[in-house]
């Protein structure tokens, strides 16, 4: 992910050039601070942290905190990007404070700094850009994950000091009354958040559940420890944050249990695909053989036949799916929604595009960043130049040169400063654009929860029409025998029983695919309205950085072109 | 080197014609000739001038680059000890060769290399240059091509050439890092000095140079990232696609600009630098011409003693062996 390259670039290039930098005396007093630590953006960030207050106050571009993004165009309210009036830059510029801050990987303290700022960042945040709802402000709810330790696994180790994992400290503040307490911790392993996210998918058919975090067992043999852990909490802290945005699976137990339940996680129906198979694979012969009701209870039809433990099930929705596909005859229900079926292709064209679109980010953000470097190393360059012309000169005029080139030099480094910084905001700005990727991922969930409800629906459907014509064959043949054939009134009562029973099962599915089609109408248009916010706020909050560098860029060079204007006199 | 340098690379037009001497040359017009392996780009020199040596007020001729070549080969081995203006390398990659922008830089370094020597109170006065001037194109080929190589060496150059490089084998070998080093402690300094600035010169080009690349790629990815907001834009509702179709549209205008910038970092701040680069090469060469110089003398000198020596010793024998066992013994202490 875009957001975990950063620690890394910054630690390679500031290792190979901090000397060289600190040892630069710039004039710019914001800079300065800058320049005496190792430029560590948190610095930077406080020093911009000051001059919040005043931003707060007279930002250009705040809007109403309730809005409503969809009438006015957020984008051309105050378009003075030019304000003549101000001669200092600092109070507009403050593109450090939009976003978190950017940490050092193996800083124990970054946790607490994160929280620290993260607070109030989160203000700034719902005051400088729109906010998702207006009417839920006041609820607000806070998950941090920190604090990775390593455990021992007290059962089954045959080897001693054998299976080892590591949990992390999951902290929650909110002020939602259904939580009971306002803080609250909890310690959990990664095991724990792929078994909430199983039973989420499985709870929440049609809605559009956020993806978890990928096991990642490759990287985790390859990587080193202290960087695999890492990178693994900050994609939990993303997941769980991402969990209770979503209005619904916010209130959802599952998740409460989660959040403060100390202890082994145990939701209901934890097994995992393996055994559940073999359950099927147990109870399968009993079926075929007529010794177990070969029908589905109602509590299993509101669950997809995949993953499940009944195999037979499994086979006779196969069976209908292909004859959906391959067979002559038309389902006995089809998807009918038009608007459904169109708001599906539109979404499968808007995730290409999100696709590109995050793919030309990236290198955009790449290309940023080796414009910075490149800058950098081209000042150190001539700084070399102008300390070696200083000290080897014969005449004056070179000393007077060597000064004038001290000035282009310092103007580079501070311009690929500049570079550096405005490309930490991008990826943070742009990242949104990776966040609906995976959002895209929920989305087909949430759709193929809907294919899947219907072709249990379709399935059932159909074996109640095999079945009425086996009891109607039943009944005709039976009929023929004058006073009834024991055997077979037998079968036509049993028949009738397993009618009756599918009718339920049959009930319930279409109850059931019902729901999830409504989940899914829901989740769309809070697809669209979040969207549209978020996407606004991201192109307003790359737009203003990019301005906002580039404005401070320009002023470097252009004090740098009228100190060394005589030259340009001199030629004319 | 100071000269006067037209960055904008038209001709320099002669101030008016008055009794004032001058010699003016414009290098313009590249135009592709040949196919193939040995196309070549061949270049419309116009020479301005009221020296009497020269043929007329005005003369055209076309050259080609490895004209100019000749033209500085021949400078340099007839005018020891001045700096003779460089000119620019060949293409190292060879598809570049034919580039719009390299023809273009091309053209500009040869246009100024020309008149620098044109201005330089010496070398003007070059006769070659008035044979590369004004001479037909069949005779500057015949010129050429018969300079080049080892044949035009006379056998007393091919004889030096290998005690050259004997020289330099048995300095290697004897572990002498440098030839005598002459006494003069100022020369020195600036030699040093000379040494040390081509390196910082060279970095800071090499920076530049990136640099220049670096803009054409940020051009290029804000462009690609404008298109990409487009189609997303298109996907998108009124509002918040008209914010994304702006935003690509303005990305495009700026990677336009982004290009330019590229291109005017390249010919006003990349290519200058090359310049001096390239100078301090060609002071360079003229340095180890005058070590060459020096090195030579100084075994003429020692041959000279030696033989010397042998003068006096074919006239006082016993003399002469003590002398030389002091000699001896001298030398196997020095090593």
């Amino acid at each position: 992910m875009m957001g975990s390259e950063n620690p890394g670039f910054e630690e390679s290039h500031l290792s190979a050039s901090r000397e060289e930098m600190e040892n630069l005396v710039l004039d710019d007093p914001l800079t300065t601070t800058t320049a005496t630590t190792n430029n560590n953006s948190y610095s930077s960030f406080r020093s911009a942290n000051s001059s919040i207050s005043d931003a707060a106050t007279r930002h250009p571009l705040s809007p109403p905190v309730l809005s409503t993004p969809a009438e006015s165009d957020p984008l051309l309210s105050p378009p003075v990007f030019r304000n003549p009036n101000a001669s200092d830059n600092n109070s507009y510029i403050e593109p450090p404070s939009y976003a978190d801050v950017i940490f050092s990987p193996f800083d124990d303290n970054s946790a607490n700094e994160i929280n620290r700022v993260d607070s109030t960042s989160h203000d700034l945040d719902s005051s400088l850009t729109l906010s998702r709802s207006s009417s839920s402000t006041s609820d607000y709810i806070k998950i941090t994950v920190s604090n990775p330790k390593k455990e021992q696994e007290t059962t089954n180790s045959l080897v001693p000091g054998g299976n080892t994992y590591y949990t992390y400290l999951i902290t929650t503040r909110t002020n939602i009354v259904d939580f009971g307490s306002s803080e609250f911790s909890v310690r959990r392993r990664f095991r724990d958040v792929v078994t909430l996210s199983d039973r989420l998918v499985e709870s929440y058919r049609g809605y559009f559940i956020p993806p978890r975090p990928d096991k990642n067992v490759v990287e985790s043999q390859v990587m080193q420890k202290q960087e695999f852990v890492e990178q693994r909490r900050v994609a939990l802290e993303k997941y769980l944050r991402r969990l209770v945005e979503h209005p619904v699976i916010r209130q959802s137990d599952e998740l409460k249990v989660f959040l403060q339940v100390e202890g082994r996680l145990t939701l209901s129906m934890s097994t995992d695909v393996a055994s559940r198979m073999l359950d099927g694979a147990v109870k399968l012969p009993k079926q075929l053989f007529g010794e177990s009701t070969a029908v589905m209870a109602p509590h299993e039809v509101v669950q997809p036949a995949k993953g499940g433990r009944d195999l037979l099930r499994l086979f006779k929705e196969l069976r209908q799916s292909v004859a959906n596909d391959w067979g002559g005859s038309k389902p006995p229900v089809v998807e009918e929604d038009k608007v459904f079926l169109e708001k599906k292709e539109w979404i499968h064209d808007l995730e290409q595009q999100i696709s590109n679109a995050s793919q030309q980010a990236e290198s955009l953000v790449k290309a940023q960043q080796d414009m910075g470097e490149t800058m950098g190393e081209l000042g150190l360059a001539f700084i070399k130049l102008t300390k070696f012309e200083n000290e080897e000169a014969m005449y004056n005029s070179q000393r007077v040169r060597a000064a004038d080139m001290k000035c282009l030099a310092t103007a580079a480094v501070k311009a690929s400063r500049f570079y550096r910084e405005l490309n930490a905001q991008t990826v943070k700005h742009l990242d949104t654009l990776h966040e609906y990727l995976g959002l895209m991922l929920a989305v087909h969930g949430a759709f193929s929860d809907r294919s899947s409800a219907l072709l249990t629906v379709q399935t059932l459907l159909s074996e109640l029409s095999t079945l009425h014509a086996r009891a109607e064959k039943l009944e005709a043949a039976s009929s023929k025998i004058f006073g009834g054939d024991k055997s077979r009134i037998h079968k036509i009562e049993e028949l009738k029983e397993t009618i009756r029973v599918t009718e339920d099962a049959k009930n319930v599915a279409i109850r059931e695919y019902e729901r999830i089609k409504e989940n899914n109408k829901c989740e769309l248009e809070r697809l669209d309205k979040e969207r549209r916010v978020d996407f606004l706020n991201m192109l307003k909050g790359f737009v203003v950085n990019q301005v906002g560098y580039a404005e401070k860029i320009s002023d470097v060079w252009a004090k740098v072109a009228e100190e060394t204007s005589g030259y340009a006199k001199d030629s004319c | 080197m100071e000269q006067q340098r037209s960055l904008s690379g038209s001709s320099q037009s002669p101030r008016s014609p008055s009794s004032q001497p001058y010699l003016s040359v414009s290098v313009t017009d590249p135009v592709k000739l040949g196919n193939g392996v040995q196309a070549y780009i061949s270049y419309r020199v116009i020479t301005k001038t009221n020296f009497p040596e020269y043929q007329g007020p005005e003369k055209i001729v076309i050259r080609r680059y490895s004209d100019f070549i000749w033209l500085r080969d021949r400078l340099f081995e007839k005018y020891k000890g001045i700096f003779i203006p460089p000119v620019p390398e060949k293409s190292a990659v060879e598809k570049f060769r034919f580039s719009a922008e390299f023809i273009e830089m091309r053209r500009r370094a040869l246009d100024i290399f020309v008149n620098r020597i044109a201005s330089h109170n010496l070398l003007q006065q070059s006769e070659d240059l008035r044979t590369f001037l004004q001479a037909d194109e069949e005779t500057m080929e015949r010129l050429r091509s018969h300079e080049t190589g080892i044949f035009k060496k006379k056998p007393a150059d091919l004889m030096q050439i290998f005690k050259d490089v004997q020289s330099k084998v048995s300095d290697v070998v004897l572990g002498k890092e440098k030839p005598v080093e002459e006494s003069n402690p100022e020369y020195e300094k600036l030699k040093h000095y000379v040494f040390e600035l081509e390196n910082h010169l060279a970095e800071a080009q090499k920076h530049a140079y990136r640099l220049v690349k670096r803009h054409r790629e940020l051009g290029q990815s804000l462009s690609d990232f404008g298109k990409a907001a487009k189609l997303l834009g298109a996907c998108e509702g009124q509002v918040l696609g008209k914010a994304f179709s702006d935003l690509g549209a303005k990305s495009e205008v700026l990677s336009a600009k982004l290009q330019k910038e590229a291109h005017q970092l390249l010919m006003s701040f990349e290519e200058p630098l090359k310049d001096y680069v390239r100078a301090v090469q060609s002071i360079k060469a003229t340095i180890g011409e005058r070590a060459n110089a020096f090195r030579q003398q100084c075994e003429l000198a020692e041959t000279m003693k030696l033989k010397e020596i042998n003068l006096y010793a074919s006239c006082h024998p016993f003399i002469m062996s003590c002398y030389l066992l002091a000699v001896a013994s001298a030398y196997f202490d020095q090593l």
